[in-house]
């Protein structure tokens, strides 16, 4: 087959050029009185009754990944899992037992409290699950508090403060007290708040759990904007597939606090790496998820024989009714416009039905 | 006994051993009972060994005294300026130049300081909160308190900003430092709160002599545990998003608790304000024995000359004035206010405040041109006095048989018996069965703690006095109990009467210690009687309380579970809902306890001859050793009972797998 020198060009290759921003090398966090001889006696070897007599807690487990300069990079595992104290490391909320973080390719580990204090009011920027507003403060000042706490000017801080209040659809709250919002709207404001201080890399600690789930498919959509337009570096916890797919260019999945794979929703999808990964996977719609490249074959109609013409990083989903309608195969292109393969219709039809090559596959012999 | 046995059902090893050292010092202490003069000493502690830990404890007051005065008149110095300001202020107004040509700055006018509390109970709980505030300040206007009320409040003013500033930095660092909070200040705290308020009189005197600034700084002494407490706790129970909130913004350490921490604690932080308050009151109406003045000095004057009248007055003034603090401070701890609109002028942003403020100073000026505006003359007062002096003397003439058989027959049926019983008892046996019952409870530790402090009482020869001291308190909590847990049983099982109940428990919460005693005295003379009645008065609202909620909070599908099993509501209260009340009304024991026992030692007043009476001749003589000597006793008599009872509720918790 063709297919994996095919999908070498989708979108995967484009990203690989963008500098990292942020990463972690053998990342360890251990809770419990004796972490870091436990970790030099036992390391990646410890088994689930080493850990159970060392009265250690494994949050974090020998962790490496990249994360590059305006991707949305999502941490997604069930509740447990070490989601948060993976990315509390990174931002070094939480001290890690080993290992590095490299933040610009400069080991965060290796900052001076005074040094972190810096990279955090500049760098950084947070959204928490239930929403860390501080309740003697109105919305303004809430959102202007990381602004205040540098000392910034307060005709500055309010100036700015109000653009990010207008960029969340808040204004008009502005001397509202947290309790007086709903969920959504306090969550704007935690939104507002940590975009306040422009930073680079934004961390999201399954901002939109705690919120109803209408709500909360109108924040995804809230974020999937502001990143449209912001393109920040973003590392987004949360615990749903749907809106990990929804939101996220490279997905990273967490059990028992180690990364067993990290993927593009496609690669999960479509190549999951264990059982574990197939099950969380297993109710993706594909044609959502699964590009043109996946499914084209070589070239075998005239372009007159064609129904259409789609890029190779099309979604099957996004021009599904118009092959189905028409009943005829379409034409693949690459980005320089070039047909490059052909998709026929009965295999999207096979596709939306449920059927998967893997499934004929294993039925046919 | 019935304890040894049942561990002995548990059978391992050492547990029969432990059943054995029961059983012989069971036995060792009846032998005891009946051959005394076999082992005199271990009956009596014997004179001669008695420590004199009271001359060292003098001795050390002594050199205090000595080579820290510049300190204690350097302290007097500087809170005199503001204790002078709020009593010229509030009570007495300044007096500019001297002989003919004296002129007054007139205090703040009475009517301007009741509109000023009306405001306030408006602004934090609206027009019901603002009645209250409004009638009780009236109250101590037209029934002639005012003056001593002003005195009392202006001290309580000065002590409490004084006791939060140094409570919130305590609890500060023991949040930041939790093994110095662990080790060193929450044991402080606790031997604080078992203290005798009499005890904290002492060292002051001493130290600063018989006036308004030592009784200020006893009552900010005495008061600070709630704060530090309430601070530490607020601090801990932050969310951990929001601690995580204020490093991610990049705060620096301070800027974390001030801007960050504290405030988000604020809830927490009132509540113990609130506390400190209530606290603060009734330290500075006992304080008025050592020069505070005041409402507490009318009760004691009127008590000394058992004036039923003016005793009376002024008990009613403190319920009253307690009433209002703890309503409007509580009322204060939950207040939101609306946001402040940037750039609108003050009153528009403060309008209560704004208001306030208005009225105080309209009426002051105004009390210029028309005296009684500044204080109400004594013509236009009521006076209650003679009403309540004939009422007592009406109950006194018509049921005085009455009276005198309820009071002899507790005296001869139930004072006395248990008296002679307890001065009796050999007190090595009780050192013993009582270490002995720390070990059961709560091994070797809670042995640590029982020894020593017992024998504390034994060596420096306080063991009758403390023994008297347990019989008064031992038959006042048993009596709290007796009336406390049916009453809160039934509580428990009825809505209304719950409701009936609740406020007359917060008010009796919210009273000064000394308000308990003028009423019963009036009926019952002084005398271990009194004390009694007054003890349980004071004690048994923990022993409802606890009882009701204990019940209450047994989960509703428990109590269907067991209808469904068929049980009557006899068994069902007798098999599931008192058996799983109990650690609850455990811990409502404890506190009957100790209540009683910081209530029984005030009583000394009335003559009592206990350990309170060791203290208090001792603050009559500035005898600082003895009285300070006494006062650990007491507090060590206290820390004892509240181990070994939360030790027992801590057992009963875990037999039901609670804990
Ligand atoms: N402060 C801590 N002390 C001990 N164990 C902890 C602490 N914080 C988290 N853990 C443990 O680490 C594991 C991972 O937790 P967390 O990172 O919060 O998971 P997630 O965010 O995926 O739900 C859990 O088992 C949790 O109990
Ligand atoms: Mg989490």
């Amino acid at each position: 087959m063709s297919i994996p020198s095919l999908k070498t060009l989708s979108a995967a290759a484009a990203v690989d050029q963008r500098p990292v921003k942020i990463a972690c090398e053998s990342l360890w966090k251990i809770y419990g009185e004796n972490a870091r001889s436990f970790l030099r006696s036992k390391g990646a070897a410890a088994s689930p009754e080493d850990i159970a007599a060392a009265n250690v807690v494994v949050a974090v487990k020998n962790v490496n990944l990249k994360v590059r300069e305006g991707e949305t990079f999502i941490v997604m595992g069930l509740s447990g899992s070490g989601k948060s104290t993976l990315v509390r490391c990174l931002s070094r909320l939480v001290e890690p037992t080993a290992g590095q973080v490299l933040l610009d390719g400069k080991d965060l580990l290796q900052a001076t409290d005074t040094e972190l204090i810096e990279i955090r009011r500049h760098k950084m920027g947070m959204v928490f699950q239930n929403f860390a507003l501080l309740p003697h403060l109105t919305v303004l000042e809430n959102v202007a508090f990381p602004l205040s706490v540098q000392g910034a000017p307060r005709a500055e801080r309010e100036s700015r403060a109000r653009e990010v209040i207008e960029l969340v659809s808040l204004t008009g709250r502005e001397n509202f007290y947290p309790r007086e919002l709903s969920g959504g709207q306090q969550q704007r404001v935690g939104i507002a708040r940590s975009l306040a201080v422009r930073p680079e890399v934004w961390f999201l600690d399954e901002p939109f759990s705690a919120l109803d789930p209408l709500i909360r498919r109108e924040m995804q959509a809230e974020i999937a904007r502001l990143q449209s337009v912001l393109k920040k570096t973003v590392v987004f916890i949360t615990h749903d597939i749907d809106e990990a797919i929804r939101l996220g260019d490279r997905i990273a999945i967490m059990k028992d606090g180690e990364v067993i794979q990290v993927g593009t929703p496609e690669d999960l999808v479509i190549e999951p790496a264990t059982p574990y990964v197939a099950d969380f996977t297993r109710d993706v719609p594909r044609a959502k998820v699964m590009s043109a490249s996946r499914l084209m074959k070589p070239v075998a109609h005239s372009p007159e024989n064609y129904g259409g013409i789609v890029r190779s990083t099309d979604k099957i989903a996004s021009f599904a009714p118009a092959i189905v309608r028409a009943k005829k195969p379409f034409g693949v292109a690459d980005e320089s416009g070039v047909v490059v393969g052909e998709i026929a219709f009965e295999d999207v039809i096979d596709l939306l039905a449920g059927v998967s090559d893997r499934e004929s596959d294993g039925r046919l012999p | 006994m019935s304890r040894a046995l049942s561990i002995e059902g548990m059978v391992s090893e050492p547990v029969s051993f432990h059943a054995l050292a029961w059983a012989a010092a069971l036995l060792g202490t009846v032998l005891l009972f009946v051959f005394p003069d076999a082992l005199p000493w271990a009956v009596k502690y014997p004179s001669w060994a008695v420590v004199p830990f009271a001359d060292a404890m003098s001795a050390v007051m002594n050199f205090l005294k000595t080579y820290f005065s510049w300190l204690t008149r350097g302290i007097t110095d500087v809170l005199s300026v503001p204790l002078g300001f709020v009593t010229g202020l509030l009570a007495k107004g300044w007096k500019i130049g001297s002989g003919p040509d004296a002129w007054m700055i007139p205090r703040v006018s009475w009517v301007g300081i009741v509109a000023a509390f009306t405001i306030a109970g408006y602004a934090l709980g609206g027009a019901r909160l603002a009645s209250l505030a409004a009638g009780c300040m009236l109250y101590v206007a037209i029934f002639g308190q005012w003056d001593s009320t002003m005195l009392t409040l202006s001290l309580i003013v000065v002590a409490v900003p004084l006791c939060i500033l140094i409570g919130v930095a305590i609890g500060i660092v023991g949040f930041r430092r939790p093994g110095v909070d662990a080790f060193v200040i929450s044991p402080a705290l606790d031997f604080m709160q078992t203290v005798p308020t009499f005890a904290y009189l002492l060292p002051m005197l001493l130290l600063f002599g018989t006036n308004p600034v030592a009784a200020v700084i006893a009552t900010a002494i005495f008061s600070i545990p709630p704060m530090v407490r309430a601070t530490t706790l607020a601090l801990q129970r932050v969310p951990a998003e929001i601690d995580d909130l204020g490093s991610m913004v990049g705060c620096s350490p301070r800027q974390k608790l001030y801007r960050v921490l504290l405030p988000s604690g604020r809830p927490l932080l009132m509540v113990g304000v609130n506390q400190v308050i209530m606290l603060a009151l009734n330290m500075v109406i006992i304080a008025s024995m050592i020069g505070a003045g005041g409402l507490g000095y009318d009760v004691l004057l009127a008590l000394r000359a058992l004036k039923i009248g003016p005793g009376m007055e002024a008990g009613l003034a403190i319920v009253v004035i307690a009433i209002v603090l703890d309503r409007l401070s509580q009322a204060a701890a939950t207040y939101r206010p609306a946001a402040a609109i940037p750039g609108a002028p003050v009153w528009q942003n403060h309008p209560y405040l704004s208001f306030a403020l208005l009225v105080l100073v309209v009426t002051t000026l105004l009390s210029l041109a028309f005296p009684p505006l500044g204080s109400l003359p004594k013509a236009w007062t009521v006076s209650t006095g003679p009403m309540w002096k004939a009422a007592i003397d009406w109950i006194n003439v018509n049921y005085f048989d009455a009276i005198d058989a309820f009071r002899t027959s507790l005296i001869v049926w139930v004072l006395n018996p248990v008296r002679n019983f307890l001065e009796g008892f050999p007190w090595l046996a009780a050192v013993t069965l009582l270490s002995l019952a720390g070990y059961t409870l709560g091994g070797l530790r809670l042995v640590l703690v029982v020894l020593p402090l017992t024998l504390f009482c034994a060596v420096t020869g306080l063991w009758e006095k403390s023994m008297a001291t347990l019989y008064l308190c031992g038959v006042a909590t048993a009596i709290s109990l007796l009336i406390g847990v049916p009453i809160g049983l039934y509580a428990a099982r009825s809505d209304r009467f719950q409701a009936f109940i609740t406020p007359i428990l917060d008010t009796l919460q919210t009273l000064p210690s000394f308000c308990f005693i003028i009423p019963v005295v009036m009926l019952f003379r002084v005398g271990d009687v009194t004390a009694l009645i007054a003890t349980v008065l004071f004690a048994i609202v923990p022993a409802i309380r606890y009882t009701n909620h204990g019940i209450r909070q047994i989960p509703v599908s428990l109590i269907e579970a067991a209808k469904v099993s068929g049980c009557t509501p006899r068994q069902t209260f007798w098999r599931v809902q008192l058996p799983l009340a109990l650690p609850e009304i455990m811990l409502g024991i404890n506190q009957t306890v100790l209540l009683a026992l910081s209530m029984i030692i005030i009583c000394a007043m009335i003559g009592t001859r206990d350990l309170g009476q060791e203290v208090f001749i001792a603050l009559a003589k500035a005898d600082a050793g003895r009285g300070i000597t006494a006062g650990i006793a007491i507090a060590f008599i206290g820390i004892v009972a509240d181990r070994l009872l939360r030790a027992l509720a801590r057992r009963a918790q875990s037999n039901l797998g609670l804990a």
